[in-house]
């Protein structure tokens, strides 16, 4: 029985002689591996390297209620990213969410008006962080008036993020079988019975993972809200009030010598921020694709 | 007779709620417009004032002189965006490859979450390692002080990596698995179907992949600015600094006034058209394939 089991695979010695036989094949299976060890490689040692420097470097001082030249305190900025990424996120997904939905279920294939609106997500993904926050500073900043603050950034960083959950969320939802739909139209319910319960369920995972990236852009977003949201190193008490992120708050403090190793500290914070986030929504993405 | 009624009721609901997302959808044009408006009514009188030629082909940027020319700017964003798609494409395309169809299971679980995480780490920890890591090492090896194009090409092929990874992946995955079978079938090695069959069936989306890291590139801002030197000429080798169209707008952006202030928005809408040509490039590169998709299978446009 045991040797029924493989007999269509390949013995060591057998992949071996076709490697002989195909060096080319054979190199590029090496290349693969390299470039796989390579990223991992990269990875390990970033987070080795920044965990090294900088976990010694993580005193009480740095989590000090208030911010003062002395304590360097990064805990009002984790506060600002918390409500930053928050606002950012009410206003995008739902409109990323409901764009994809329109595109990938009501629009007909071919559409020009779809090819529209897929040419405008493309071209708002493509855009520089730079350029949206002049875009903010000009806009939400001076035109509306918001000065730096909460509001302009969280709006910045919303636009910015538009086009990266649409497009998770439209393929996430191209990927659910079309048998799903036919089932649910079968037994009778509606169109938008059917995306609610049917098709949005299932493609979940797949949009989680685009929230996902989108929360790790907006933590770690400095260039688009240096001139939205401005570098005051306080908690913002109003949606109105400048409020300085945590990468925000690490630009500052590596761009003064006298700081590195606070800047250090706060990378492992960041990195920290950013480990707990995926775990989380991996976890989150696992269960629900479990159901 | 009850389920009809039930369906003539929800008509109007139906409707609304899908007029409801075509708004939602429309989002994205608005806002496309709105930021062209911006920017253009805010960059373009500099641009008439400077003189077209003297702002994009002058080679003097010094704003206290009233020269405001951002060709080396242009050069630098070029040189940095080509060496980091020399360094980031490859390597990520091969990883995705290795994800995609090679790599054991129980390795995968632990390979995902490590290219997630990569996209995770924000761009300033990036700039700050390379700082710290990267232009050291130029420094003692190669002549200058570090502060190279080398080291923002290395940075930028690294943070692209992610980007390319992730959308490369899934597109070879999205190829049916019969055509990677059917090439083994005929006898090529797996490796010969993976790069003959497989990548070329998932072209679109791999290119999708690359053009998204090249945005990343030529937008990287903050990390670039730690790295590049920022030195306002055209770098005569990779190991001098060099200055981006981006980190031209962060460095003066905060204390730049009137024209100033104007050439640097200008700046801005040569870095968005940058993009918008790309962009179009993509689509243009895109049509053939998408032609042919319509006579395939229905399987794969899905």
């Amino acid at each position: 029985m045991e040797e029924v089991k493989f007999i269509n695979q390949s013995t060591w010695k057998q992949k071996l002689n076709t490697y002989k036989m195909h060096p080319g094949s054979f190199l590029m299976l090496l290349l693969v591996g390299l470039s796989a060890i390579a990223t991992m490689g990269l990875l390990l040692f970033l987070i080795a390297y920044i965990l090294m420097k900088g976990v010694p470097h993580l005193t009480a001082d740095l989590f000090a209620w208030e911010y003062t030249s002395e304590d360097v305190s990064m805990l009002p900025a984790i506060i600002n990213t918390f409500f930053m990424t928050a606002i950012s996120l009410l206003i995008a997904v739902p409109c990323g969410i409901g764009a994809a939905i329109y595109l990938a279920e009501y629009a007909k294939r071919g559409n020009t008006f779809v090819k529209v609106i897929r040419l405008m997500a493309e071209t708002l993904s493509g855009i520089p962080s730079i350029v949206y926050g002049l875009f903010g500073m000009l806009c939400f900043v001076t035109t509306l008036g918001w000065n730096y603050s909460l509001l302009a950034g969280a709006c910045t960083l919303s636009i910015m993020i538009l086009p990266l959950i649409l497009r998770t969320t439209e393929e996430a939802l191209l990927s659910v079988p079309d048998s799903y739909r036919e089932a649910s139209f079968g037994l009778g319910a509606g169109k938008f019975r059917t995306i609610l319960k049917i098709v949005l369920p299932s493609a979940v995972p797949g949009i989680l993972a685009g929230v996902i990236l989108a929360i790790g852009r907006i933590v770690g977003e400095t260039a688009a809200l240096l001139y939205t949201s401005g570098t005051v190193a306080e908690v913002a008490d109003s949606l109105f009030a400048s409020a300085e992120t945590l990468a925000l708050h690490m630009w500052v403090l590596s761009g003064e010598s006298l700081y590195t190793n606070q800047a250090y500290a706060t990378a492992v914070v960041l990195l920290v921020v950013v480990v707990l986030i995926n775990g989380l929504s991996g976890m989150v993405a696992k269960k629900i694709a479990k159901q | 007779m009850k389920q009809a009624e039930l369906g003539a009721k929800n008509q109007p609901m139906e409707k609304a709620v899908e007029i409801f997302f075509l708004l939602l959808a429309c989002v994205s044009i608005v806002a496309v417009v709105v930021i062209c408006v911006f920017l253009f009514a805010n960059g373009l009188p500099a641009v008439t004032e400077i003189g077209v030629a003297d702002f994009l082909f002058g080679k003097q940027w010094r704003p206290g002189e009233n020269k405001f020319g951002i060709f080396p700017m242009i050069v630098g964003s070029v040189y940095a965006t080509v060496g980091a798609i020399l360094i980031g494409v490859p390597i990520g395309v091969l990883t995705a490859v290795f994800m995609a169809k090679i790599c054991p299971k129980k390795l995968y679980k632990f390979l995902k979450p490590a290219v997630e995480l990569l996209a995770g780490i924000p761009s300033i920890v990036y700039g700050f390692f390379a700082l710290v890591v990267i232009v050291p090492i130029i420094r003692n090896t190669f002549p200058g002080n570090g502060l190279s194009l080398l080291s923002a090409c290395i940075l930028l092929g690294i943070m692209i990596l992610p980007t390319i990874i992730g959308v490369a992946e899934s597109a070879i995955r999205a190829v049916p698995e019969s055509y990677y079978e059917g090439a083994l079938a005929l006898g090529a090695t797996r490796e010969r179907s993976l790069f003959k069959v497989v990548l070329p069936a998932a072209k679109s989306g791999v290119s999708a992949g690359v053009v998204l890291g090249i945005g990343r590139a030529i937008g990287e801002t903050m990390a670039v600015n730690m790295v590049a030197g920022n030195n306002k000429v055209i770098p005569e080798s990779i190991f001098k600094g060099v200055r981006t169209l981006t980190t031209n707008i962060v460095m003066e952006m905060g204390y730049a006034t009137d024209l100033h202030r104007e050439a640097l928005i200008a700046n801005g809408v040569v870095l968005f058209l940058f993009i918008l040509l790309i962009n179009s490039i993509f689509f243009i590169l895109k049509k053939p394939e998408g032609g042919r998709k319509k006579n395939g299978r229905k399987a794969v446009d899905a």
